[in-house]
Formats: C-alpha cells, sequence, structure tokens
C-alpha cells in the first residue's frame, strides 16, 4: 500500500493489449500485491508426497486396484491465468496419478476436461495441459475428452439438496469408482466442492448457483464464509457424496510471480522500478503503439506465465481446500484500512474467458465488476454508491466461433436493458436452450449459450453496489452499450466522478495484476 | 350567362384523367347545374373505364370543394348527371360498343381534351392519337348520326420554332414553313414503328440485347437472361421510336414530337371533319391552377415541376435559354374557363374553325430571366434538404447556349458511364459497391438534367410570341358575372405572386421532397422493410451461403479440406496455387455458376470418404463460423423464432454443409456428390467428382424454392430470399420478399432499383482472420471426440 505524494512517480494502469502510466491525484492509495511466495524446490516430490499422504484420506495407491473405473478430470482453459509455462502443473500431477495408476493395474481410465459450459478445448490447448505423452496415449482412443454437459446420456442425476437445487454430473464421474480431480486454485473461489460440483455439472444444476440471486448475496464470492455459491456448493457437495461418489481431491496453490522478463515490471511497484524496469517499458510502450491491435492481441496472448507451485495437497475435498485456501491467503491477502469514495483499476488483456481468444466487452465488465470488484474480503475497496473507474480499450470486438452467443447477447440483450435481474427474467432460458448455440458448444469451440449471463450476474453485486462506472480509453458506443460512462482520460473521468461522490474525493488504486485479495477493514 | 347557355346540355369529353380533362369535369359539374357529362375513357391495363373514374378523377383533390359542398349527395349526384363510356380515340372507330355510340349521339358538346403530352412520346404514338385522334373523334361522332359542337384542345406551339408574332390561324396559313401531307407522316410513322421492330429483331441486335443483359444480370441463368434482353430489345424499339418522333418533328420546323403531331392533327381536322362544326382552342404551357378549384391546384408531375425540382435540389447547374425571352405559362383554370366559354357560345359562323389562343405571352409576359430569379429567390429562402438535414444551395444560372450545356451534361454522362464500366468488371461488394450506388446515382442525375435540357431546353428559347386576339375579344362581350366565375383573361396574373405564392409550393408539396432541417424522425426506409421481413406473416426464409452468411466460397472450404492432411510447406504451396486460379475461376463463376461448380467439384475425385466427412465437422469452427457473418445467423434465428420456416439453398456441397448447419434450417437444398467403391484400396468408398443432379444455381434455385413451396403448401409471395450475387436473381424474383445481402455492384443495382431490402453484413470484428483457407495441423488423430459423436 502506497499513498500517493507529490514525489511519487507516475502509477502504471493495465489497459488490454498494453498499459498507460496516469498521475493519480496527491493522497491517492495504492495497493500492491504481496511478493511472490518462493516455488517449491521438488514439485513432482511435493506431488508425490501429497498423493501418498493426503489429508483426511487413504493414500491414493491404496484407493486404486485392478479392474477399477478410474476417472481424473482437471480444471480447464480459463486456469491458470495467465496460461504457465511447460509443464503445466496439471500435467505433472496427471502423470503421478497415471503412474500410480499402472502400478496398481487400472486400466479403466478416462480423462475430462471440466469445463462446465466452458468452449471446448483445442487440441493444442489439451496438449499443453496434460502434456503430448498423456495426450497421445488417451486422446486417440477417445478417453481423453472435453466434457459435454449438453449430452443427455453422459450425465447422471444425483438428486436434491435440502434447498431443492438439482445436482447433475458427469456420467462417468458420478459412476467410476473413483474420480480423481486436478485443480489449480488461482484464487479464493476456485476449488473445494465447486471443482466437481460446478466443473461437471450441466446447466440444470449450474443454474441453482449461477443466477443474480446467488451472486447478491455472495459478499464476496473469494470469501467462501460470505459467498452463497459456496454455500450451494457445498450442499451440492454433500448430496455428491452422500449419493457415493468417491473423490480424492489434489488441488495446488500458484505463486504471483505472472509476468516473465522483459514485462515483469508490470507486476512491480512504480518506484521502485530499475533502470533496465524503466527501459523495459520506454521499450515495450513505444512498440506496442507502433503496433496493430490484432498483433498485440497475439503478443500478450502468447505470454506464458513464470509461475509457479507453492503447495500441493490431496485427499478429502473439504479438508484439502482448507488447507488450499490458507495458501491463497498468504499470497495473495493485503489488509486495507476504509473503503474508499472511487476505486480505480487497470484491466489486462485477459481474464477466465478469453485465453486464446478476444477479450469482448462483456469479458470487460466481468473482468473488471465481477472479478476484480469482488477480490475483497470483509467489505469492497469501495463504499455504496462510489465509483469505479476501469481502463480498457473495450472494443467492439468478439471472437464469432468462441463466443457466438456473446454477440448475440451483446447486440439483443443488452440493446434493450443492462438490469441482471430483468435480463434473467426474460432472456436466460432462450438462449440457454437454444439448438444453435448448443450445436455450437457441443460440435465447435464455443461457450455455452447461457455463458454470457453468468458473465453479467458476475458483476450484480458490484452494480447493486456501485454508484457508476466509467471507462478510461474505451470504445464509447461499447461502453454505453453496457451502460457504463465513457471517459477519455483518468482526469475526466474523475471530475465526471465527483458528480457522483462529491468533490475531493478519497481514491483507491488497485493495482493487479498480480492478483490480490483484499481484507478491508 | 355561360352557365345559363350550357344548362340542360350533355357534354362528352375525352382525356378527362388527364390535368386539364380533370379541372374541366370538375369545373363542369360545380358551375354548370342540371347539365351531364359523358366521358370518353379508355380502359386500363387492370381496370374498367368506370373505375379509372372513380380512381382517377373523381378521388382527385380538386373533387374537394364539390364533397364538401355536396356532401353525402355527391355520389348520387355524380351518378346522376356523369356517363362512362369506353373507348379509344387510338383506335379507328374509338372501339364503342352499342351504348358508347348512344351515348356519343345524345352529346351536344364535345371537348377533345385526350393527347399523347409527352414531349418524347414515341413516333407512331403520337401519330395515333395526337393526329389522328381529333379526325376519330370527328368521324365517330359523323358516324352516330351526331353533329356536336366539336371543340379540340390543341397547343400554341403547332405554331413550331418561329419568331415573333403567332397568329390565331390554321397552321398551313401561317406565312413560311413546311406543309407536309398528314396522310403520308401517318403511314410513314406507322412503316417506321414495323422497320423498328424488324430491325431489333436482327442478329446483330439480338446479340448486343443478350450481352448487354449479361453484363447487367451475370449468370442469372438462361430464363432470366432470355427475358431482359427481350425488356430489352423493347426500350430500344421505344427509345428509336421516340428518336424517330423528335427527328421528324425538328426536321419540320416543331420542337418535338408532341408539337409537331398536334399540327398536323389540327390540319387533319380540318380536313376531315365534314360539316362538323368545330372550335380549336390552344393553350401554351398550362401549369397549376391560378384560383379554381383551389390555387396552386395541380395533377401529375409535368413539364416544368420536375425541372424546378431538379433545379433546386442542385442538380441543374446550368440550363439553356434567352433571358429576355416569354415563358409563355397559362393556369389551368383559366384554359378552363375559355374552352366552357367556347362551349357556351358555340361555333363561329363560317367555314373555317375559331381559333382561340389562350397564352400569357402577348398580354401579360413573363420573362425567362424574370422567371428563373423569382425560383433561386424562393428556394434560397425555402431550400430543400438533403439525405443528412442539410439545406441545399441553388445555382445562378449564367444562361449559356443550349448546345453547350448539353455537351458538358454528354460529357459527364459519358465519363461516368465508363467509371460505371471499369467498376463493374471488378468483383466489388458490400462497402465497397456503395461507390457504384453513388456513381450510379450521379450518373442518373446527369442524365435526367441532359434529357431536360434536350426535352424542354427549346420552350426556354422560344421567341414566338402568342396573339390572344380572338381570346380578347371574347373575353370583352362576358359581363361582370361571367367575368367573375369564368375568368381567362391573362391579364390579371399577378406573376410574383402567382410563381412564389401559388405555384412553388404546389410543386414543392408534390414532389414529396425534405423541406425540414435535422435529423429524420421514425423509421427509416430499410427499418420498415425489415419489419415486413420480420413479420409474423411471413412463413418462408430461403438463405443463400456464401457472402450472405459466410464470408467465404467453395474454393476456401475445397483448400481447407485438401489442406488439413498435407505437411507444414506443401499446405501453403497447395492453398497459394489454388488462390492463384481465382481470377481465371471468377471469370468462369461469372459465366455459369452451374460449370464452375461442376469444375471445382472435379477436383474432389478420389478423395476418400470417410476422411472427407470427419475434417468437414471441423470446417464448422475453423471456416463456417469463424467467416460467418453474426448478424445473418442472428437473422435466420430471428425467423425461426417467428415461426418460419428456414431453408438453405446452396452450391456447397453436402458434406459442408448438411450436418454443420442443420440446427439453423429446417431443409437444405445444396449439392450432392456420387461416391464410388471401385478401386477397392481398403480406404472404403471415395468420391467420384461429379454432381447427382443439376446444382442448385440461376433458375434451377428459384425452382428449387418453388417445388418446396408447392410440397410443403407454402406461398412464395409470403417468402423470404437472402441472396448476394446476380446469379441468385431468379430466386429473389420469385419471392414476395427479397433481401439483397452484402450486394456486388449488378445486384446492389437492382436491388436499388426495385426497392429491396439490403443488408450489409459483416464478420464479427476482432475475429480470426486466417490468411489462407488451410485447415489447422493434425497429428495423428483429427481430434478429440467425444466418445459418443452428435447426430
Amino acid at each position: 500500500m502506497l499513498e500517493v505524494d507529490r514525489s511519487t512517480p507516475p502509477t502504471l494502469f493495465m489497459h488490454g493489449n498494453g498499459f498507460r502510466l496516469e498521475e493519480l491525484p496527491v493522497g491517492s492509495r495504492v495497493v500492491y500485491g504481496p511478493e511472490p511466495l518462493p516455488v517449491l524446490r521438488d514439485i513432482d516430490g511435493a506431488i508425490r508426497h501429497a498423493l501418498l499422504h493426503p489429508v483426511d484420506s487413504d493414500p491414493l495407491p491404496a484407493l486404486l486396484r485392478p479392474g477399477m473405473r478410474l476417472t481424473i478430470a482437471f480444471d480447464d482453459i480459463s486456469l491458470p491465468l495467465p496460461p504457465m509455462r511447460r509443464p503445466d502443473v496439471r500435467q505433472r500431477v496427471i502423470e503421478a496419478v497415471l503412474d500410480l495408476a499402472a502400478e496398481a493395474g487400472v486400466d479403466d481410465v478416462h480423462l475430462i476436461a471440466a469445463l462446465a459450459l466452458h468452449r471446448r478445448m483445442t487440441e493444442a490447448e489439451l496438449r499443453h495441459a496434460v502434456g503430448d505423452r498423456v495426450y497421445d496415449a488417451f486422446a486417440p482412443r477417445g478417453l481423453l475428452y472435453n466434457f459435454d454437459a449438453e449430452d443427455p446420456d453422459a450425465l447422471a442425476f444425483l438428486g436434491e439438496t435440502d434447498q431443492g437445487e438439482e445436482v447433475e454430473i458427469s456420467k462417468r464421474a458420478a459412476e467410476s469408482d473413483l474420480l480423481v480431480y486436478v485443480n489449480i486454485n488461482l484464487v479464493a473461489m476456485d476449488g473445494g466442492h465447486k471443482s466437481t460440483a460446478t466443473g461437471l455439472a450441466s446447466y440444470r444444476s449450474l443454474r441453482h448457483h449461477h443466477n443474480v440471486r446467488t451472486m447478491q448475496h455472495s459478499r464476496s464470492f473469494m470469501d467462501q464464509h460470505r459467498s452463497e455459491l459456496h454455500s450451494s456448493n457445498w450442499r451440492m457437495g454433500d448430496v455428491i457424496r452422500r449419493s457415493g461418489v468417491k473423490i480424492f481431491q489434489i488441488e495446488t496453490t500458484l505463486n504471483n510471480d505472472t509476468f516473465p522478463k522483459p514485462f515483469d515490471f508490470l507486476q512491480k511497484r512504480e518506484w521502485e522500478w530499475s533502470r533496465r524496469d524503466r527501459s523495459a517499458y520506454l521499450a515495450s510502450s513505444k512498440a506496442l503503439a507502433r503496433t496493430p491491435d490484432r498483433l498485440r492481441r497475439a503478443v500478450f496472448q502468447s505470454v506464458l506465465a513464470p509461475h509457479n507451485l507453492t503447495g500441493v495437497n490431496a485427499g478429502e475435498v473439504e479438508a484439502v481446500h482448507t488447507l488450499t485456501t490458507a495458501k491463497v491467503m498468504e499470497q495473495q491477502l493485503v489488509h486495507v484500512e476504509g473503503q474508499a469514495d472511487v476505486l480505480t483499476m487497470g484491466l489486462p488483456y485477459i481474464s477466465p474467458y478469453n485465453v486464446n481468444s478476444v477479450m469482448n466487452p462483456i469479458l470487460v465488465m466481468c473482468l473488471g465488476l465481477g472479478y476484480f470488484f469482488n477480490l475483497y474480503r470483509g467489505r469492497p475497496l469501495v463504499r455504496e454508491g462510489g465509483v469505479l473507474i476501469m481502463s480498457h480499450p473495450t472494443p467492439w470486438e468478439f471472437h464469432p466461433v468462441h463466443h457466438p452467443s456473446y454477440i448475440d447477447f451483446f447486440e439483443e440483450v443488452l440493446a434493450e436493458t443492462t438490469d441482471p435481474l430483468e435480463i434473467e427474467k426474460t432472456y436466460e432460458q432462450s438462449f440457454a436452450e437454444d439448438e444453435w448455440y448448443r450445436h455450437l458448444y457441443r460440435t465447435s469451440y464455443a461457450y455455452h449459450g447461457v455463458h454470457p449471463f453468468y458473465m453479467w450476474y458476475w458483476g450484480a453485486h458490484a452494480l447493486q453496489h456501485l454508484g457508476g462506472v466509467i471507462v478510461v480509453g474505451g470504445d464509447a458506443r461499447a461502453v454505453r452499450r453496457l451502460g457504463f460512462k465513457p471517459a477519455t482520460t483518468l482526469r475526466d473521468a474523475l471530475e465526471m466522478a465527483s458528480d457522483v461522490v462529491g468533490p475531493h474525493p478519497s481514491l483507491t488504486h488497485f493495482h493487479s495484476p498480480p492478483l490480490m485479495l483484499t481484507e478491508v477493514t | 350567362m355561360i352557365a345559363d347557355a350550357l344548362a340542360g346540355r350533355r357534354l362528352l369529353v375525352t382525356g378527362s384523367t388527364g390535368f386539364l380533362g380533370t379541372a374541366l369535369v370538375e369545373r363542369f359539374l360545380r358551375s354548370v347545374p342540371g347539365s351531364e357529362l359523358v366521358l370518353l375513357v379508355r380502359a386500363g391495363r387492370r381496370s374498367t373505364p368506370e373505375r379509372r373514374v372513380q380512381r382517377e378523377v373523381l378521388r382527385n383533390d380538386a373533387f374537394d370543394h364539390l364533397r364538401a359542398a355536396l356532401g353525402e349527395r355527391f355520389d348520387d349526384e355524380v351518378a346522376r348527371r356523369v356517363t362512362v363510356v369506353g373507348g379509344d380515340v387510338g383506335t379507328d372507330g374509338l372501339s364503342l360498343d352499342d351504348g358508347g355510340r348512344e351515348a356519343l349521339a345524345s352529346c351536344d358538346v364535345a371537348v377533345h381534351a385526350a393527347a399523347a403530352v409527352a414531349f418524347d412520346s414515341p413516333l407512331d404514338r403520337a401519330v395515333e392519337v395526337n393526329l389522328l385522334g381529333p379526325t376519330r373523334l370527328a368521324q365517330t361522332l359523323q358516324s352516330v348520326g351526331a353533329g356536336p359542337h366539336l371543340i379540340s384542345v390543341s397547343t400554341c406551339y403547332v405554331a413550331g420554332n418561329r419568331r415573333g408574332r403567332a397568329a390565331e390561324v390554321p397552321v398551313f396559313d401561317a406565312p413560311f414553313g413546311p406543309r407536309p401531307a398528314w396522310r403520308e407522316e401517318v403511314d410513314a410513322a406507322r412503316r417506321a414503328r414495323a422497320d423498328t421492330e424488324a430491325e431489333s429483331r436482327t442478329p446483330p441486335l439480338l446479340a448486343r440485347f443478350a450481352k448487354a443483359a449479361r453484363a447487367e444480370l451475370g449468370a442469372a441463368g438462361v430464363p432470366l437472361l432470355a427475358d431482359k434482353a427481350e425488356r430489352l430489345r423493347e426500350t430500344w424499339v421505344a427509345d428509336t421510336m421516340v428518336e424517330a418522333g423528335r427527328a421528324r418533328a425538328r426536321a419540320l420546323g416543331w420542337p418535338d414530337a408532341y408539337a409537331y403531331t398536334k399540327a398536323l392533327g389540327e390540319q387533319a381536322l380540318r380536313e376531315t371533319r365534314g360539316d362538323l362544326p368545330v372550335t380549336l382552342v390552344r393553350p401554351s404551357i398550362i401549369e397549376s391552377a391560378l384560383a379554381e378549384p383551389r390555387p396552386g391546384w395541380i395533377r401529375g408531375f409535368r413539364m416544368a415541376e420536375p425541372v424546378i425540382i431538379t433545379y433546386a435540389r442542385g442538380l441543374l447547374r446550368e440550363f439553356p435559354g434567352i433571358p429576355e425571352g416569354v415563358v409563355d405559362i397559362i393556369p389551368v383554370d383559366l384554359v378552363v374557363a375559355a374552352v366552357l366559354d367556347a362551349a357556351a357560345r358555340g361555333p363561329a359562323e363560317g367555314a373555317d374553325p375559331a381559333i382561340v389562343q389562350v397564352a400569357s405571352g402577348s398580354a401579360n409576359p413573363l420573362h425567362y430571366r424574370h422567371l428563373v430569379d423569382l425560383v433561386h429567390g424562393w428556394f434560397s429562402q425555402h431550400p430543400l434538404y438533403d439525405a443528412k438535414g442539410q439545406p441545399i444551395v441553388v445555382p445562378r444560372w449564367t444562361f449559356p447556349g443550349r448546345g453547350r450545356v448539353q455537351h458538358q451534361l454528354q460529357r459527364a454522362v459519358k465519363v461516368i458511364d465508363q467509371a460505371e464500366k471499369v467498376l463493374g468488371t471488378l468483383p466489388l461488394r458490400g462497402g465497397q459497391a456503395r461507390w457504384a450506388a453513388d456513381l450510379e446515382e450521379r450518373r442518373a442525375d446527369a442524365a435526367r438534367a441532359l434529357e431536360y435540357v434536350e426535352l424542354y431546353g427549346a420552350y426556354a428559347e422560344t421567341e414566338a410570341v402568342f396573339a390572344v386576339d380572338q381570346l380578347m375579344a371574347r373575353w370583352s362581350t362576358l359581363d361582370a358575372v361571367d367575368r367573375s366565375r369564368f375568368g381567362y383573361d391573362p391579364r390579371v396574373i399577378d406573376w410574383d405572386h402567382y410563381v412564389t405564392q401559388v405555384h412553388l409550393p404546389s410543386v414543392v408539396e408534390h414532389a414529396r421532397v425534405r423541406v425540414t432541417a435535422g435529423g429524420r424522425s421514425g423509421p427509416s426506409r430499410t427499418e420498415r422493410l425489415r419489419a415486413r421481413v420480420l413479420s409474423p406473416e411471413r412463413h418462408l426464409a430461403a438463405f443463400d451461403l456464401e457472402n450472405t452468411l459466410v464470408a467465404s466460397n467453395v474454393v476456401d472450404s475445397y483448400s481447407w479440406l485438401a489442406t488439413r492432411r498435407l505437411a507444414g510447406a506443401d499446405r501453403v504451396r497447395f492453398a497459394l496455387r489454388t488462390l492463384a486460379e481465382g481470377p481465371s475461376l471468377l471469370a468462369l463463376d461469372r459465366k455459369d455458376r452451374g460449370d464452375f461448380l461442376r469444375h471445382f467439384y472435379r477436383k474432389f475425385e478420389g478423395a476418400p470418404v470417410a476422411q472427407l466427412e470427419e475434417d468437414a465437422t471441423q470446417l464448422l469452427s475453423y471456416l463456417l463460423v469463424t467467416k460467418s457473418f453474426p448478424a445473418g445467423i442472428r437473422r435466420v434465428r430471428q425467423h425461426r423464432r417467428l415461426g418460419h420456416r428456414t431453408v438453405l439453398i446452396t452450391g456447397a456441397l453436402d458434406l459442408v454443409v448438411e450436418r454443420n448447419l442443420a440446427p439453423l434450417f429446417d431443409d437444405i437444398v445444396c449439392a450432392r456428390m456420387g461416391t464410388r467403391t471401385e478401386p477397392d484400396d481398403g480406404r472404403g468408398p471415395s468420391w467420384n467428382g461429379e454432381l447427382r443432379d443439376a446444382p442448385p444455381t440461376g433458375e434451377a434455385r428459384a425452382q428449387a424454392m418453388a417445388d418446396y413451396a408447392d410440397a410443403e403448401g407454402l406461398r412464395l409471395e409470403e417468402a423470404v430470399a437472402y441472396a448476394d450475387s446476380a446469379s441468385d436473381l431468379p430466386m429473389l424474383e420469385a419471392v414476395g420478399f427479397p433481401v439483397a445481402v452484402n450486394p456486388e455492384i449488378r445486384l446492389a443495382a437492382i436491388a436499388r432499383k426495385r426497392g429491396w431490402l439490403v443488408e450489409q453484413w459483416s464478420k464479427a470484428p476482432g475475429g480470426p482472420r486466417p490468411l489462407l483457407p488451410i485447415g489447422p495441423p493434425t497429428r495423428r488423430t483429427s481430434f478429440p471426440t467425444r466418445p459418443n459423436p452428435v447426430r
């Protein structure tokens, strides 16, 4: 945390496929993430240790026997961000699990990318996640595949929670003798019962917690103890357990070392920039200014993060998740005193849903109001009725293959209303049950028809809490369609914000990446 | 007293659906109570004479006054006093039935106001109607045993292009000038028609029409091209006859075919009238009413009006004319009054018919410069507005010679023509095709200006002064009551008032032009058309695929499929080679789409069926969806939501579209390729590269639509079709609601002309733009498939 004074250098704002330096008013506070935790020295050893010494569970070898049905589910392309360098942690864990399975003589093994209603992963993406060896051994025989939440023959209905929430997950996973879930716990929201209850679930199941009411009652969804999203997932986890599905949960945590050299200045505090950082900033900002946006996107999307394993825990879902959450907090928790009138943030080029894709305006909304806004425990960084100022170019752009229903959501739904409740009531069902979106989700690489709605619901709590949202440097037309106000410069945005919160507002800047979780007292 | 003299009389009127005729009927019904009318009216193409009178005469706003005065009695009054008779002055005997002849026989006065008034009528049409019309009417009246007073409406311009005073004397009595024999002129005109028809059917001309049709429509299929060529032939015949009329008229010293045929018509009537009493009324240029039935009343867009509006839109930078010359304009109500006066007065004593000129030039001249100044001043104060809501500044004319203006405009049209031709050879569509639209609009503007200069330039250069001695003599005998009720004294016109307060406001009102500033309000034309297309009453929507829903074509999909299993450099080489064939393929495509597809699909010969089918499922993501127009896909789905059936009609292969696009369409009509099992090399069956049926292109597409609609019990009039190219014209024309999507130049031009909805759809902004149509590399397996593949 830094308080801006006259000698403070300008502050770096991520700005889509680029970044800008902004002068924050004197007295503003900048919240920085903690330093990266040290990485485990012997990663493979740590993984093997976790499998052999799990918490609240027998060691994995004891759970394996010849003739059994084993399913390994793993987190999809939305994690981690940015994608990590090879070998991916999923590959390391899966290889370790497969070694033990082979030793135990297990030969009925399926690997499923637990993508819920996300888009299917391409061959290249799957190869990156699980490694060529695993891919070539399983994919050609149809034993490594993407989960299909719209295949009625591949789903199993397990029952309802005490609150009437239906639980329907992958049939293969439900009918296996053991389900091993390989997780990457990037933020506090991930993992736990949410892994299986969400990652391997169908729309029928997901709609019970992916809705406006749940999101408005999760303060925030990053804090499992005050998150209705988690309560619902935990209730569902209970149903899954009671219906006899045996889960061996493997959760991994990463440090926050987000950018490789020479981009590592992006995650440093400006006043600590070395001469090399300053020249890297100059060189890259000049180069980016001369690069067409399409190419800039390609450059940024090809960035692989140097982050790596800080911990791995295996065993019973809840016990494992308690340890995992503690590790995430150790890396990400920042204490902040008091709320501000205005919260500023620079939005980066990537969100969980545009890896190798296009950051469309709906994802901009979701990243700012859904993810960044909710990265708090206790109270939001900005007071109720305060103003959120986000910096992002917000281009009117969409990936036609990955986000077809987003295009229609933007053109047909947001053109009519931006009110989450109204949107949910009037439009959700028709998009969710649309035959064409279903076809594209199942056979192409499209996010499910209902997915843009979830993006909008993710921001529902922020929309309710905030007095206004201003986007700096965005495509004015697209920003207005989102229901926000466009501003050319941060100075203009602050002027506009003072109309809402009054003159001389207090200001907090959320300096991310790296990711962090603020504890606001 | 005019009204008293006419009371109880029966008046025959021809040409009652025209400008002067309508005003005459209205005035007669209103001002001469107790009188009756017989209207001789030609049957329309789809309506009876009675219906024409109802729609074209009685519903005209000229009758507002009378309607208001009579209230509910209007219809009864009209039914009692007006008899409609079917007949045509363009044929011998007027094509009358017995009832018609009887009605004609009962008339006391006949006013012949029927004429082909267009200055650019084809020669033979002008001859039949204007030259022979009065004679035929006179002969028919005599043949039915009637001898009414025949008042034949002619024109002052029978005097021809002469300078100075033009007296009220028979045409051939005027000094100088040729005296052509009218019977020979009639024969020559009829012969010219036969000759022109014959010439239009000679091989060189037929070849020219066929070429022009192809240039306009492209590969639209034989039936449509043949139809277009035939229409071009008819247009050519008509144009040639118009030119023949203009040329003959000018050769004899008249400004155009209208004046020429009217002049000979007077002479013919004079020779053939027998003992029928005749009066000739010669108005000059008839314009909007001074006072009756209301100030500014006008019908039809006539001579000066289009010129004025074109000027006000800033499109006539120059116009010929002699500034100090006289423009002879006469308000319609003055002409009507003069005709009724003549009717009341009866025929003149003596052997020769009385001739009355109704004109303003000698008694109350309006000089050309004064008129132009008035118009300029008025439009400077009351400008029209362009599409963006900006006022249009009107140009000042400098009165150059007609030759110069004509020359400039001809050059402009020629340059634009050339540019259009160049543009037409380029494969442009969407936004670029809009250049062509601009050019076309400018060409139309220039061509229209040229037409006006050629047609009407002569009238602005007339130096004849039409004498009105007869008219004034008659005026002097009227009492005060008649003078106030049937005024025809041209000296009462205050030109400043008439032009700025009466005529121009009326012209602008009739022209339906933008007279207010600022952006438009209410839905745009496109929005209205779109609403009609998306109305629940429609029940079938047919879509073309390539460049309508997807920015791709058979070349792309072929290249994509063919390179899928090639290694690195070979893939690029292959795709480049295929693309290099582009221009020759484009040429083939323009000639005949069916041949193009056949040529192309032969390349698939020998490809294994199973492999191609598997790869084709990947094509959905990497080609079809990547290059799709999201708005187009959305439109398909909108139609489905409205309960319309959706059909894809495409020349693309079944393996490319059938499974991939199944959820969008109720049915898919596409090209289907045959397979063979020989030789059995263990790879299973392979494609034989030949289509199983004729590919659905051109008229086959329209036929496919018609068959489909028939089989499903749907009506094509309620169907919508979306397509992008002129080769889809048959399909677009077959339905009630055609939509041109990103049209290429030719289709864009056609869509504009016919008022079709045009949609500009584009690929998703920001989506991937693969440089070459090649698939992503695949290793041992094509893709991770699920244990249970879809569908």
